[in-house]
Protein backbone atom coordinates (compact mmCIF):
# COMPACT_ATOMS: atom_id res chain seq x y z
CA UNK A 1 0.00 0.00 0.00
CA UNK A 2 2.76 2.86 0.71
CA UNK A 3 4.65 2.48 -2.25
CA UNK A 4 1.31 3.33 -4.34
CA UNK A 5 1.35 6.97 -2.47
CA UNK A 6 4.67 7.84 -4.63
CA UNK A 7 2.69 7.77 -7.88
CA UNK A 8 -0.43 9.05 -6.38
CA UNK A 9 -0.78 11.45 -9.53
CA UNK A 10 -0.87 8.63 -11.96
CA UNK A 11 -2.89 6.13 -9.76
CA UNK A 12 -5.74 5.24 -11.64
CA UNK A 13 -8.53 5.04 -9.08
CA UNK A 14 -8.95 8.25 -7.49
CA UNK A 15 -10.17 11.53 -9.08
CA UNK A 16 -8.13 14.87 -10.20
CA UNK A 17 -7.09 17.01 -7.34
CA UNK A 18 -9.13 19.90 -8.49
CA UNK A 19 -12.41 17.22 -8.74
CA UNK A 20 -10.95 15.93 -4.89
CA UNK A 21 -10.81 19.94 -3.86
CA UNK A 22 -14.38 20.38 -4.98
CA UNK A 23 -16.16 17.02 -3.69
CA UNK A 24 -14.27 18.13 -0.39
CA UNK A 25 -15.28 21.10 -0.07
CA UNK A 26 -18.84 20.81 -0.95
CA UNK A 27 -18.95 18.26 1.74
CA UNK A 28 -17.42 20.44 4.45
CA UNK A 29 -19.76 23.62 3.41
CA UNK A 30 -22.68 20.63 4.54
CA UNK A 31 -21.59 19.89 7.53
CA UNK A 32 -20.17 23.21 8.78
CA UNK A 33 -23.88 24.30 7.61
CA UNK A 34 -25.75 21.57 9.44
CA UNK A 35 -23.20 21.17 12.33
CA UNK A 36 -20.71 23.09 13.37
CA UNK A 37 -22.99 26.52 13.14
CA UNK A 38 -25.24 25.09 15.05
CA UNK A 39 -22.74 23.86 17.24
CA UNK A 40 -20.99 27.16 17.72
CA UNK A 41 -24.30 28.82 18.19
CA UNK A 42 -25.73 27.50 21.27
CA UNK A 43 -22.41 28.07 22.99
CA UNK A 44 -22.39 31.78 21.79
CA UNK A 45 -26.45 32.16 22.23
CA UNK A 46 -25.95 30.92 26.22
CA UNK A 47 -23.24 33.56 26.96
CA UNK A 48 -25.18 36.26 25.34
CA UNK A 49 -25.57 38.28 28.17
CA UNK A 50 -22.58 37.40 29.87
CA UNK A 51 -21.27 35.16 32.46
CA UNK A 52 -23.39 36.42 35.30
CA UNK A 53 -26.71 35.83 33.79
CA UNK A 54 -25.14 31.93 32.54
CA UNK A 55 -24.41 31.24 36.20
CA UNK A 56 -27.34 33.09 37.43
CA UNK A 57 -29.84 30.65 35.32
CA UNK A 58 -27.81 27.68 36.13
CA UNK A 59 -27.47 27.79 39.54
CA UNK A 60 -31.98 28.68 39.72
CA UNK A 61 -33.51 25.87 41.65
CA UNK A 62 -35.85 25.37 38.93
CA UNK A 63 -32.71 24.13 36.77
CA UNK A 64 -31.54 22.47 39.60
CA UNK A 65 -34.78 20.57 39.78
CA UNK A 66 -34.79 19.87 36.10
CA UNK A 67 -31.14 18.56 36.11
CA UNK A 68 -32.09 16.25 39.36
CA UNK A 69 -34.82 14.77 37.66
CA UNK A 70 -33.40 14.42 34.64
CA UNK A 71 -30.53 12.16 36.20
CA UNK A 72 -33.33 9.95 37.92
CA UNK A 73 -35.14 8.67 34.92
CA UNK A 74 -31.10 8.42 33.34
CA UNK A 75 -30.23 6.62 36.13
CA UNK A 76 -33.10 4.71 36.77
CA UNK A 77 -33.74 3.84 32.99
CA UNK A 78 -30.39 3.22 31.97
CA UNK A 79 -29.15 0.40 34.44
CA UNK A 80 -32.55 -1.82 33.73
CA UNK A 81 -31.85 -1.28 29.85
CA UNK A 82 -28.34 -2.26 30.19
CA UNK A 83 -28.98 -5.57 32.31
CA UNK A 84 -31.78 -6.46 29.82
CA UNK A 85 -29.09 -5.53 26.97
CA UNK A 86 -27.05 -8.20 28.66
CA UNK A 87 -29.78 -10.98 29.18
CA UNK A 88 -31.29 -10.93 25.75
CA UNK A 89 -27.60 -10.69 23.81
CA UNK A 90 -26.75 -13.56 26.19
CA UNK A 91 -30.10 -15.86 25.35
CA UNK A 92 -30.15 -14.40 21.54
CA UNK A 93 -25.76 -15.52 20.86
CA UNK A 94 -25.47 -17.83 23.11
CA UNK A 95 -28.44 -20.56 22.34
CA UNK A 96 -30.78 -21.72 19.61
CA UNK A 97 -34.25 -21.53 19.58
CA UNK A 98 -37.64 -20.72 18.02
CA UNK A 99 -38.89 -17.30 17.05
CA UNK A 100 -35.16 -15.93 17.69
CA UNK A 101 -35.70 -13.46 14.48
CA UNK A 102 -38.96 -12.15 15.48
CA UNK A 103 -37.59 -11.28 19.27
CA UNK A 104 -34.63 -9.17 17.53
CA UNK A 105 -37.45 -7.41 15.80
CA UNK A 106 -39.47 -6.75 18.82
CA UNK A 107 -36.19 -5.46 20.74
CA UNK A 108 -35.80 -3.37 17.67
CA UNK A 109 -39.45 -1.58 17.84
CA UNK A 110 -39.08 1.34 20.15
CA UNK A 111 -36.51 3.14 17.58
CA UNK A 112 -39.34 3.12 14.71
CA UNK A 113 -42.18 4.46 16.76
CA UNK A 114 -42.11 8.37 17.26
CA UNK A 115 -41.17 9.42 20.36
CA UNK A 116 -45.04 11.18 20.96
CA UNK A 117 -46.26 8.17 20.25
CA UNK A 118 -43.90 6.18 22.63
CA UNK A 119 -44.99 8.32 25.84
CA UNK A 120 -49.15 8.51 24.81
CA UNK A 121 -49.01 4.65 24.87
CA UNK A 122 -48.24 5.24 28.64
CA UNK A 123 -51.30 7.15 29.07
CA UNK A 124 -53.49 4.68 27.46
CA UNK A 125 -52.02 2.39 30.18
CA UNK A 126 -51.89 4.67 33.09
CA UNK A 127 -53.68 7.43 32.49
CA UNK A 128 -56.97 8.35 34.29
CA UNK A 129 -58.96 6.79 30.65
CA UNK A 130 -56.53 4.39 30.43
CA UNK A 131 -56.01 0.16 31.83
CA UNK A 132 -55.23 0.84 35.01
CA UNK A 133 -56.50 4.60 35.58
CA UNK A 134 -59.37 3.89 37.71
CA UNK A 135 -57.72 1.32 39.96
CA UNK A 136 -54.21 3.97 40.16
CA UNK A 137 -56.59 7.00 40.66
CA UNK A 138 -58.81 4.73 44.27
CA UNK A 139 -55.40 3.55 45.44
CA UNK A 140 -53.84 7.05 44.69
CA UNK A 141 -51.09 6.75 43.28
CA UNK A 142 -49.93 9.03 40.29
CA UNK A 143 -47.64 7.79 37.49
CA UNK A 144 -49.08 10.01 34.33
CA UNK A 145 -47.81 13.50 35.23
CA UNK A 146 -45.27 12.35 37.58
CA UNK A 147 -42.10 11.28 38.15
CA UNK A 148 -42.99 7.19 37.32
CA UNK A 149 -44.08 7.97 33.77
CA UNK A 150 -41.36 10.09 33.12
CA UNK A 151 -38.96 7.21 33.79
CA UNK A 152 -41.19 4.76 31.95
CA UNK A 153 -41.69 7.09 28.82
CA UNK A 154 -37.53 7.30 29.09
CA UNK A 155 -37.22 3.46 29.81
CA UNK A 156 -39.61 2.76 26.13
CA UNK A 157 -37.41 5.15 24.11
CA UNK A 158 -34.08 4.39 25.11
CA UNK A 159 -34.61 0.50 25.47
CA UNK A 160 -33.14 -1.25 22.26
CA UNK A 161 -29.86 0.88 22.78
CA UNK A 162 -27.54 -1.75 24.76
CA UNK A 163 -29.26 -5.31 23.25
CA UNK A 164 -28.90 -3.73 19.62
CA UNK A 165 -25.19 -2.83 20.14
CA UNK A 166 -24.03 -6.20 22.42
CA UNK A 167 -26.12 -8.77 19.76
CA UNK A 168 -23.94 -8.69 16.81
CA UNK A 169 -20.75 -8.43 18.37
CA UNK A 170 -21.60 -11.32 20.77
CA UNK A 171 -23.18 -13.43 17.48
CA UNK A 172 -19.57 -12.78 15.44
CA UNK A 173 -17.70 -13.63 18.74
CA UNK A 174 -19.57 -17.14 18.79
CA UNK A 175 -19.38 -19.49 21.98
CA UNK A 176 -16.56 -21.17 21.68
CA UNK A 177 -14.57 -19.31 24.88
CA UNK A 178 -17.33 -19.39 27.19
CA UNK A 179 -17.73 -23.15 26.34
CA UNK A 180 -14.05 -23.44 26.58
CA UNK A 181 -14.01 -22.13 30.06
CA UNK A 182 -17.19 -24.20 31.30
CA UNK A 183 -14.96 -27.36 30.10
CA UNK A 184 -12.34 -26.20 32.16
CA UNK A 185 -14.80 -26.18 34.95
CA UNK A 186 -15.38 -22.61 35.32
CA UNK A 187 -18.87 -21.29 37.14
CA UNK A 188 -21.48 -19.72 35.12
CA UNK A 189 -20.60 -16.14 36.38
CA UNK A 190 -16.99 -16.51 36.37
CA UNK A 191 -17.87 -17.35 33.01
CA UNK A 192 -19.34 -13.98 32.13
CA UNK A 193 -17.24 -12.02 34.50
CA UNK A 194 -14.04 -13.79 33.35
CA UNK A 195 -14.71 -14.37 29.58
CA UNK A 196 -17.59 -12.68 28.20
CA UNK A 197 -17.32 -9.18 29.64
CA UNK A 198 -13.50 -8.32 28.55
CA UNK A 199 -14.53 -9.14 25.20
CA UNK A 200 -17.88 -7.29 24.93
CA UNK A 201 -16.84 -4.23 27.59
CA UNK A 202 -16.34 -1.46 24.68
CA UNK A 203 -19.26 -2.65 22.44
CA UNK A 204 -21.34 -2.49 25.94
CA UNK A 205 -19.53 1.37 27.00
CA UNK A 206 -20.79 2.49 23.47
CA UNK A 207 -24.71 0.84 23.56
CA UNK A 208 -24.19 2.47 27.46
CA UNK A 209 -23.00 6.12 26.41
CA UNK A 210 -25.51 5.88 23.82
CA UNK A 211 -28.30 4.67 26.08
CA UNK A 212 -27.34 7.89 28.63
CA UNK A 213 -27.62 10.62 25.57
CA UNK A 214 -30.86 9.54 24.80
CA UNK A 215 -32.28 9.38 28.25
CA UNK A 216 -31.32 12.74 29.23
CA UNK A 217 -32.13 14.31 25.94
CA UNK A 218 -35.34 12.66 25.23
CA UNK A 219 -38.24 15.00 24.67
CA UNK A 220 -41.24 13.97 22.54
CA UNK A 221 -41.97 11.31 24.68
CA UNK A 222 -41.43 12.60 28.38
CA UNK A 223 -43.26 15.69 27.34
CA UNK A 224 -46.65 13.63 26.60
CA UNK A 225 -46.63 12.01 30.00
CA UNK A 226 -44.93 15.40 32.26
CA UNK A 227 -47.71 17.41 32.37
CA UNK A 228 -44.92 20.69 31.95
CA UNK A 229 -45.14 21.35 35.94
CA UNK A 230 -42.05 23.35 36.32
CA UNK A 231 -39.98 22.80 39.35
CA UNK A 232 -41.46 19.29 39.82
CA UNK A 233 -42.09 17.02 36.57
CA UNK A 234 -39.69 19.43 33.78
CA UNK A 235 -36.79 17.26 32.95
CA UNK A 236 -33.84 19.34 31.22
CA UNK A 237 -34.90 19.28 27.53
CA UNK A 238 -38.71 20.22 28.74
CA UNK A 239 -36.80 22.77 30.77
CA UNK A 240 -35.73 24.66 28.23
CA UNK A 241 -39.11 24.48 26.18
CA UNK A 242 -40.26 26.31 29.12
CA UNK A 243 -37.56 28.93 29.04
CA UNK A 244 -38.17 29.82 25.45
CA UNK A 245 -41.57 29.63 25.46
CA UNK A 246 -41.49 32.18 28.32
CA UNK A 247 -39.13 34.51 25.97
CA UNK A 248 -36.05 33.66 28.24
CA UNK A 249 -33.84 32.66 25.21
CA UNK A 250 -30.41 33.04 26.60
CA UNK A 251 -31.48 31.41 29.67
CA UNK A 252 -33.33 28.47 27.38
CA UNK A 253 -29.88 28.28 25.51
CA UNK A 254 -27.79 28.04 29.10
CA UNK A 255 -29.05 25.18 29.76
CA UNK A 256 -29.05 23.46 26.38
CA UNK A 257 -24.84 24.52 26.26
CA UNK A 258 -24.91 21.80 29.16
CA UNK A 259 -26.31 19.34 27.43
CA UNK A 260 -24.23 20.17 24.15
CA UNK A 261 -21.58 19.26 26.17
CA UNK A 262 -22.64 16.11 26.97
CA UNK A 263 -23.31 15.08 23.76
CA UNK A 264 -19.72 16.35 22.82
CA UNK A 265 -18.41 14.09 25.36
CA UNK A 266 -20.85 11.51 24.29
CA UNK A 267 -19.38 11.64 21.15
CA UNK A 268 -15.41 11.42 22.41
CA UNK A 269 -16.59 8.46 24.57
CA UNK A 270 -18.27 6.74 21.46
CA UNK A 271 -15.26 7.01 19.23
CA UNK A 272 -12.70 5.89 22.38
CA UNK A 273 -15.33 2.81 22.51
CA UNK A 274 -15.15 2.14 19.07
CA UNK A 275 -11.69 2.57 18.43
CA UNK A 276 -10.83 0.29 20.93
CA UNK A 277 -13.05 -2.42 20.21
CA UNK A 278 -11.39 -2.12 17.05
CA UNK A 279 -8.57 -2.83 18.37
CA UNK A 280 -9.61 -5.45 20.87
CA UNK A 281 -10.84 -7.67 17.54
CA UNK A 282 -8.07 -7.15 15.67
CA UNK A 283 -6.07 -8.27 18.54
CA UNK A 284 -8.21 -11.76 18.86
CA UNK A 285 -8.53 -12.24 14.62
CA UNK A 286 -4.78 -11.97 14.67
CA UNK A 287 -3.77 -14.56 17.88
CA UNK A 288 -6.76 -16.81 16.50
CA UNK B 1 -38.66 -25.82 26.70
CA UNK B 2 -38.14 -24.35 23.16
CA UNK B 3 -35.00 -25.94 23.35
CA UNK B 4 -34.64 -29.55 22.18
CA UNK B 5 -33.17 -32.00 24.56
CA UNK B 6 -29.54 -32.03 23.63
CA UNK B 7 -27.47 -30.73 26.18
CA UNK B 8 -26.57 -27.46 26.96
CA UNK B 9 -23.11 -26.34 27.84
CA UNK B 10 -23.78 -22.75 28.86
CA UNK B 11 -25.82 -21.48 31.65
CA UNK B 12 -28.30 -19.26 32.02
CA UNK B 13 -31.04 -19.70 29.25
CA UNK B 14 -34.08 -19.90 31.02
CA UNK B 15 -32.95 -17.31 33.45
CA UNK B 16 -31.80 -14.73 30.32
CA UNK B 17 -34.80 -15.41 28.03
CA UNK B 18 -37.24 -15.49 30.85
CA UNK B 19 -36.11 -11.62 31.48
CA UNK B 20 -35.74 -10.79 28.25
CA UNK B 21 -39.74 -11.65 27.17
CA UNK B 22 -40.81 -10.48 30.82
CA UNK B 23 -39.09 -7.10 30.67
CA UNK B 24 -39.85 -6.62 26.70
CA UNK B 25 -43.45 -7.59 27.67
CA UNK B 26 -44.12 -4.96 30.47
CA UNK B 27 -42.19 -2.29 28.72
CA UNK B 28 -42.88 -2.47 25.06
CA UNK B 29 -45.37 -5.02 23.84
CA UNK B 30 -47.92 -4.71 26.39
CA UNK B 31 -48.67 -0.25 25.98
CA UNK B 32 -48.91 -1.18 22.52
CA UNK B 33 -51.54 -3.71 22.62
CA UNK B 34 -53.13 -1.28 24.65
CA UNK B 35 -52.83 1.47 21.48
CA UNK B 36 -54.62 -1.05 19.70
CA UNK B 37 -56.87 -2.14 22.16
CA UNK B 38 -58.28 1.15 22.23
CA UNK B 39 -58.45 1.75 18.78
CA UNK B 40 -60.94 -1.19 18.78
CA UNK B 41 -62.91 0.53 21.11
CA UNK B 42 -63.92 3.59 18.39
CA UNK B 43 -66.78 3.45 16.37
CA UNK B 44 -65.33 3.65 12.40
CA UNK B 45 -67.02 6.87 11.90
CA UNK B 46 -64.93 7.86 15.15
CA UNK B 47 -61.65 6.29 13.25
CA UNK B 48 -62.85 7.84 9.60
CA UNK B 49 -63.33 11.48 11.06
CA UNK B 50 -59.74 11.19 12.77
CA UNK B 51 -57.77 10.27 10.69
CA UNK B 52 -59.39 11.49 7.16
CA UNK B 53 -59.89 14.58 8.01
CA UNK B 54 -58.99 18.10 6.49
CA UNK B 55 -55.83 18.77 9.23
CA UNK B 56 -55.09 15.13 9.19
CA UNK B 57 -54.53 14.75 5.84
CA UNK B 58 -52.97 18.15 5.02
CA UNK B 59 -50.46 17.06 8.20
CA UNK B 60 -49.68 13.95 6.80
CA UNK B 61 -49.07 15.70 3.45
CA UNK B 62 -46.37 17.62 5.48
CA UNK B 63 -44.77 14.77 7.33
CA UNK B 64 -44.56 12.62 4.28
CA UNK B 65 -43.54 15.40 2.19
CA UNK B 66 -40.88 16.68 4.24
CA UNK B 67 -39.58 13.39 5.34
CA UNK B 68 -39.10 12.34 1.82
CA UNK B 69 -37.25 15.68 0.61
CA UNK B 70 -35.05 16.00 4.08
CA UNK B 71 -34.03 12.26 3.31
CA UNK B 72 -33.53 12.19 -0.13
CA UNK B 73 -31.20 16.01 0.36
CA UNK B 74 -29.36 13.28 2.87
CA UNK B 75 -28.96 10.79 0.55
CA UNK B 76 -26.69 12.92 -1.78
CA UNK B 77 -25.44 14.82 0.76
CA UNK B 78 -24.57 11.65 3.02
CA UNK B 79 -22.81 9.75 -0.14
CA UNK B 80 -20.79 12.75 -1.04
CA UNK B 81 -19.62 13.03 2.84
CA UNK B 82 -18.82 9.51 3.36
CA UNK B 83 -16.70 9.11 0.26
CA UNK B 84 -14.89 12.52 1.03
CA UNK B 85 -14.02 10.88 4.65
CA UNK B 86 -13.19 7.53 3.34
CA UNK B 87 -11.23 7.95 0.08
CA UNK B 88 -9.66 11.82 0.41
CA UNK B 89 -6.96 12.98 3.28
CA UNK B 90 -7.75 16.37 4.43
CA UNK B 91 -6.85 18.22 7.44
CA UNK B 92 -9.82 18.03 9.90
CA UNK B 93 -11.04 14.93 8.64
CA UNK B 94 -11.25 13.45 11.72
CA UNK B 95 -13.07 16.08 13.76
CA UNK B 96 -15.67 15.74 11.09
CA UNK B 97 -15.84 12.44 11.11
CA UNK B 98 -16.69 12.10 14.69
CA UNK B 99 -19.00 15.26 14.52
CA UNK B 100 -21.72 13.24 11.63
CA UNK B 101 -23.00 11.77 15.03
CA UNK B 102 -23.58 15.04 16.46
CA UNK B 103 -27.84 14.55 15.40
CA UNK B 104 -27.86 11.41 17.05
CA UNK B 105 -26.29 12.63 20.43
CA UNK B 106 -27.51 16.41 20.69
CA UNK B 107 -31.06 16.29 21.94
CA UNK B 108 -33.95 17.31 19.82
CA UNK B 109 -35.13 20.13 21.99
CA UNK B 110 -31.53 21.60 21.16
CA UNK B 111 -31.59 21.27 17.91
CA UNK B 112 -34.91 22.92 17.57
CA UNK B 113 -33.82 26.23 19.47
CA UNK B 114 -31.21 26.11 17.81
CA UNK B 115 -32.17 25.57 14.47
CA UNK B 116 -35.44 28.27 14.88
CA UNK B 117 -32.84 30.71 16.23
CA UNK B 118 -30.26 30.26 13.64
CA UNK B 119 -33.07 30.48 10.39
CA UNK B 120 -35.31 33.21 12.26
CA UNK B 121 -35.36 36.58 9.88
CA UNK B 122 -32.59 38.12 12.58
CA UNK B 123 -30.57 34.57 12.82
CA UNK B 124 -27.07 33.92 11.55
CA UNK B 125 -28.21 32.00 8.41
CA UNK B 126 -31.84 33.66 8.33
CA UNK B 127 -31.13 37.51 8.00
CA UNK B 128 -28.77 36.36 4.35
CA UNK B 129 -32.44 34.45 2.79
CA UNK B 130 -34.83 37.10 4.16
CA UNK B 131 -33.76 39.75 1.60
CA UNK B 132 -34.30 36.98 -1.24
CA UNK B 133 -38.08 36.03 0.27
CA UNK B 134 -36.95 33.27 1.51
CA UNK B 135 -38.60 32.51 5.27
CA UNK B 136 -37.08 29.39 7.17
CA UNK B 137 -38.39 29.47 10.75
CA UNK B 138 -41.81 28.98 11.41
CA UNK B 139 -42.50 27.48 7.51
CA UNK B 140 -42.89 24.44 6.17
CA UNK B 141 -39.25 24.78 5.30
CA UNK B 142 -38.39 24.98 8.50
CA UNK B 143 -39.47 21.37 9.23
CA UNK B 144 -37.64 20.39 6.49
CA UNK B 145 -34.42 21.70 7.97
CA UNK B 146 -34.96 20.74 11.04
CA UNK B 147 -35.61 16.59 9.61
CA UNK B 148 -32.66 16.70 7.55
CA UNK B 149 -30.69 18.11 10.92
CA UNK B 150 -31.99 15.04 12.54
CA UNK B 151 -31.34 12.53 9.45
CA UNK B 152 -28.23 13.33 8.51
CA UNK B 153 -25.74 10.89 10.29
CA UNK B 154 -27.86 7.99 8.64
CA UNK B 155 -26.41 7.47 4.97
CA UNK B 156 -22.81 8.43 5.87
CA UNK B 157 -22.95 6.00 8.57
CA UNK B 158 -24.75 3.03 6.08
CA UNK B 159 -23.11 4.10 3.59
CA UNK B 160 -19.23 4.62 4.55
CA UNK B 161 -18.58 0.99 6.18
CA UNK B 162 -19.01 -0.45 2.75
CA UNK B 163 -17.39 1.90 0.57
CA UNK B 164 -14.20 1.06 3.41
CA UNK B 165 -14.54 -2.64 2.77
CA UNK B 166 -14.89 -2.07 -1.10
CA UNK B 167 -12.27 -3.73 -3.21
CA UNK B 168 -10.09 -1.72 -4.93
CA UNK B 169 -8.97 -3.84 -7.55
CA UNK B 170 -11.92 -4.16 -9.04
CA UNK B 171 -11.67 0.16 -9.70
CA UNK B 172 -8.33 -0.65 -11.06
CA UNK B 173 -9.91 -3.11 -13.53
CA UNK B 174 -12.42 -0.93 -14.76
CA UNK B 175 -10.15 1.96 -15.49
CA UNK B 176 -7.70 -0.77 -17.33
CA UNK B 177 -10.21 -1.55 -19.02
CA UNK B 178 -10.72 1.74 -20.18
CA UNK B 179 -13.66 3.63 -17.94
CA UNK B 180 -13.18 7.07 -16.77
CA UNK B 181 -13.34 7.95 -13.18
CA UNK B 182 -17.27 9.34 -13.73
CA UNK B 183 -18.40 5.69 -15.94
CA UNK B 184 -16.33 3.44 -12.98
CA UNK B 185 -18.42 5.31 -10.13
CA UNK B 186 -21.99 5.05 -11.78
CA UNK B 187 -21.57 1.50 -13.35
CA UNK B 188 -18.56 -0.20 -11.26
CA UNK B 189 -19.11 1.85 -7.19
CA UNK B 190 -22.56 2.42 -7.55
CA UNK B 191 -24.23 -0.63 -7.52
CA UNK B 192 -22.05 -2.13 -5.18
CA UNK B 193 -23.00 0.91 -2.21
CA UNK B 194 -26.54 1.66 -3.76
CA UNK B 195 -28.13 -1.15 -0.93
CA UNK B 196 -26.50 0.62 1.83
CA UNK B 197 -27.13 3.98 0.54
CA UNK B 198 -31.22 3.00 0.31
CA UNK B 199 -30.86 1.39 3.75
CA UNK B 200 -30.03 4.70 5.11
CA UNK B 201 -32.41 6.48 2.94
CA UNK B 202 -35.09 4.61 4.70
CA UNK B 203 -34.01 4.71 8.04
CA UNK B 204 -33.43 8.72 7.75
CA UNK B 205 -37.14 9.02 6.76
CA UNK B 206 -38.24 6.39 9.75
CA UNK B 207 -36.53 8.77 11.69
CA UNK B 208 -38.01 12.39 10.45
CA UNK B 209 -41.48 10.50 10.25
CA UNK B 210 -41.53 10.57 13.85
CA UNK B 211 -39.44 13.50 14.95
CA UNK B 212 -41.22 15.84 17.16
CA UNK B 213 -38.53 17.70 19.65
CA UNK B 214 -36.55 19.42 16.60
CA UNK B 215 -39.72 20.45 14.14
CA UNK B 216 -41.66 21.60 17.14
CA UNK B 217 -39.60 24.70 17.79
CA UNK B 218 -38.82 25.57 14.32
CA UNK B 219 -42.39 25.16 12.62
CA UNK B 220 -44.76 27.86 13.71
CA UNK B 221 -47.29 24.08 14.22
CA UNK B 222 -50.21 25.53 12.68
CA UNK B 223 -52.93 23.51 11.35
CA UNK B 224 -53.52 22.69 7.87
CA UNK B 225 -50.24 24.73 7.01
CA UNK B 226 -47.02 23.41 9.28
CA UNK B 227 -48.34 20.93 11.24
CA UNK B 228 -46.91 17.43 11.14
CA UNK B 229 -48.52 14.08 12.26
CA UNK B 230 -46.64 14.46 16.26
CA UNK B 231 -47.67 17.51 16.42
CA UNK B 232 -51.05 16.90 15.34
CA UNK B 233 -51.46 14.09 17.63
CA UNK B 234 -50.07 16.32 20.43
CA UNK B 235 -52.49 19.02 20.21
CA UNK B 236 -55.31 16.30 20.31
CA UNK B 237 -53.80 15.05 23.66
CA UNK B 238 -53.56 18.59 24.84
CA UNK B 239 -57.42 18.94 24.16
CA UNK B 240 -57.81 15.90 25.43
CA UNK B 241 -59.47 14.63 22.27
CA UNK B 242 -58.35 10.37 23.56
CA UNK B 243 -59.63 8.87 20.39
CA UNK B 244 -58.61 11.29 17.69
CA UNK B 245 -55.22 11.07 18.75
CA UNK B 246 -55.21 7.12 19.16
CA UNK B 247 -56.56 6.81 15.79
CA UNK B 248 -53.56 8.64 14.10
CA UNK B 249 -51.53 7.09 16.58
CA UNK B 250 -52.55 3.72 15.14
CA UNK B 251 -52.10 5.08 11.67
CA UNK B 252 -48.59 5.88 12.58
CA UNK B 253 -47.74 3.10 14.07
CA UNK B 254 -48.98 0.74 11.20
CA UNK B 255 -46.48 3.16 8.87
CA UNK B 256 -43.79 2.43 11.03
CA UNK B 257 -44.03 -1.10 11.53
CA UNK B 258 -44.36 -1.28 7.67
CA UNK B 259 -41.28 0.51 7.57
CA UNK B 260 -39.69 -1.26 10.18
CA UNK B 261 -39.85 -4.22 7.88
CA UNK B 262 -38.71 -2.84 4.53
CA UNK B 263 -35.74 -1.91 6.71
CA UNK B 264 -35.22 -4.87 8.06
CA UNK B 265 -35.28 -6.29 4.22
CA UNK B 266 -33.63 -3.90 2.78
CA UNK B 267 -30.47 -4.75 5.93
CA UNK B 268 -30.31 -8.36 4.66
CA UNK B 269 -30.73 -7.78 0.86
CA UNK B 270 -27.50 -4.93 1.95
CA UNK B 271 -25.23 -8.08 3.64
CA UNK B 272 -25.86 -10.20 0.68
CA UNK B 273 -25.02 -7.87 -1.48
CA UNK B 274 -22.04 -7.18 0.15
CA UNK B 275 -20.76 -10.18 0.90
CA UNK B 276 -21.84 -11.90 -2.48
CA UNK B 277 -19.56 -15.46 -2.60
CA UNK B 278 -17.38 -15.02 -5.19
Amino acid sequence: MPSSHVIRHKRPTTEPALVRWILITVAMLFLGLFLVIPLVAVFVQAFAKGIGYYLHTLANPMTLSAIKLTCIAAGVSVPLNCLFGICAAWAITKFDFFGKNILITLIDLPFSVSPVISGFIYVLVFGAQGWFGPWLIDHNIKIIFAVPGIVLATMFVTFPFVARELIPLMQSQGRAEEEAARTLGARGWQTFWRVTLPNIKWGLLYGVVLCNARAIGEFGAVSVVSGHIVGVTDTMPLYIQSLYDSYDQTGAFAVASLLTFLALMTIALKELAERKGATLAEAKRKAS
Amino acid sequence: MLLSRHRRVLPGFRLTLGFTLFYLSLIVLIPLAATFAKTGALTWPQFRHAVASPTALAAYRLSFGASFFAALVNAFFGLLVAWVLVRYKFWGKRFMDALVDLPFALPTAVAGITLATLYAQNGWIGRWLAPYGINVSYTPLGVFVALTFIGLPFVVRTVQPVLQDFDQEVEEAAASLGANRLKTFFRVILPVIFPALVTGFALAFARALGEYGSVVFISSNIPLKTQIVPVLIMSKLEQFDYAGATALAVVMLGVSFLLLLTINWLQWWNTRHTHRPE
